[in-house]
């Protein structure tokens, strides 16, 4: 089925509810679905679990749901930036739950949540206080560690455009956490500069194919 | 100075940067850490056919963008804006560390806070109450090119030499590097023995007396 193609990036994420587990794309600004997340801080939803990279850079986005104690728990990779300080504070005051995930690791655990894997032993991790408590295993006489999953309910992602169809195309570094976050969640939001007729993408230059697309909002390519 | 096994100086960053840059192999994929290996790239020739992988999904990276050239869209690891070289390509996350955690890259640089003799590698956490953990790409980085060295300076502020018996930082990856660029020696870490390639403004005998672990001349 098409996507739905949603007016506003109000109207793209209105069926987020209290409780989600939110993928949020993006790394540094590159990608970063930042309307989607600041329409995200409007809807009002709370008591979230958030997937990025990163926990929020100084007063935008994911830091102002941070700001604002609506999420819960974050499973991301690097936590600690120069300017996160909305984060550290949540952090130091013991109002956020934080999973630290190796970059690589969180990553293979969103493609596995999407392509039907139950787990995977990876090397990253192994033998480090990352893996603690998590199950490991020499393979070929190589340390691996077990790591499972992550599905959501909802993935935040933005594209370069879309056709109606929601075949995504991405742009440069931008694509980062994108495609594989299409995958692992319940329904994809996507935001994209403009959606174009079916047709007008050449199928093989089509990065994200449409069955994975939910909900699609044209928001331009200017900034506001 | 390549073939050098001793000078009166130690070297200068650029300097280490230099002799990191001309030991990678022409044609190689390499992966260059935030901080101090960044600056490798400005070493690197064109005749050496060296292609920089970046983890946040492209290979092909040149050099750091300015002025017009600088896009949104277009950033390193270390969220810098760069360039894009002709026969770049870009890929997700989950495909770029794959690539890495696969083998496919021939040699990763990166920074360090403690190596051990054995080739285990601190740098991602001090460990330090009430620092907040980060890790970044870190721990996959360390254990996923063929190749993985370290530049760093051997000694902390305080004097203590960071190439140690055994780790006191949490752990990064185990058994991972095996070459370490220094202000005041290369090394080399082969089977459990630590190696000097050589010496910058200092002799063997100083040298050896400042590391705790046993060095060998290679």
């Amino acid at each position: 089925m098409a996507p739905r193609i949603a007016s506003t990036a109000a109207d793209a994420v209105a069926e987020i509810s209290d409780g989600s587990t939110i993928l949020i794309g993006g790394f540094g600004n590159a990608g970063q679905p930042m309307e989607l997340i600041d329409a995200l801080m409007d809807c009002g939803a709370t008591d979230l679990t958030v997937v990025n990279n990163n926990a929020g850079q100084a007063d935008a986005g994911l830091a102002l749901l941070i700001k604002e104690r609506r999420v819960k728990k974050i499973i991301c990779s690097f936590p600690r930036q120069s300017d996160s300080w909305h984060f550290d504070q949540a952090y130091r005051a013991g109002e956020i739950e934080l999973e630290l995930v190796p970059q690589g690791n969180l990553a293979e655990r969103i493609r596995a949540a999407g392509a039907g894997i139950g787990g995977f032993f990876t090397p990253t991790g192994y033998g480090t206080l990352l893996a603690e408590g998590k199950e490991s295993r020499i393979i070929d006489g190589k340390g691996y560690v077990l790591e499972t999953p992550i599905h959501a309910d909802f993935a935040l992602i933005k594209a370069l455009k879309s056709d109606t169809f929601g075949n995504l195309v991405y742009r440069k570094t931008a694509r980062n956490f994108g495609p594989i976050m299409a995958t692992a969640a319940k329904a994809a939001i996507v935001q994209v500069d403009e959606v174009v007729e079916i047709g007008s993408i050449d199928p093989e230059h089509v990065i994200t194919p449409g069955i994975y697309v939910d909900t699609v909002v044209a928001l331009g390519g200017e900034k506001e | 100075m390549t073939n050098v096994r001793t000078t009166e100086a130690k070297l200068t960053r650029d300097e280490m940067a230099q002799l990191v840059a001309r030991d990678i192999p022409a044609g190689a994929f390499v992966n260059l850490g935030i901080g101090q290996p960044t600056n490798v790239s400005n070493f690197l020739t064109v005749q050496q056919g060296v292609t920089l992988h970046t983890e946040n999904g492209m290979l092909g990276m040149g050099p750091e963008a300015t002025g017009e050239d600088i896009d949104e869209d277009l950033i390193n690891a270390g969220k810098i804006p760069v360039t894009e070289l002709a026969g770049a390509a870009y890929f997700h996350h989950a495909d770029s560390f794959a690539m890495m955690r696969g083998g496919h890259l021939d040699v990763c640089v990166l920074g360090a806070f403690q190596i051990s003799q054995a080739g285990d590698l601190a740098n991602w956490h001090t460990g330090a109450e009430g620092a907040i953990p980060a890790v970044g790409g870190a721990m996959d980085l360390a254990i996923g090119a063929k190749a993985t060295w370290v530049m760093m300076s051997l000694f902390t502020k305080a004097g203590e030499s960071k190439l140690v018996e055994t780790l006191s930082y949490p752990v990064t990856g185990l058994g991972c590097v095996s070459r370490i660029y220094t202000e005041v020696a290369i090394f080399e870490l082969r089977d459990g023995k630590v190696f000097v390639r050589s010496t910058h403004g200092i002799s063997f005998d100083e040298l050896q007396a400042k590391v705790p672990v046993e060095l060998t001349w290679a």
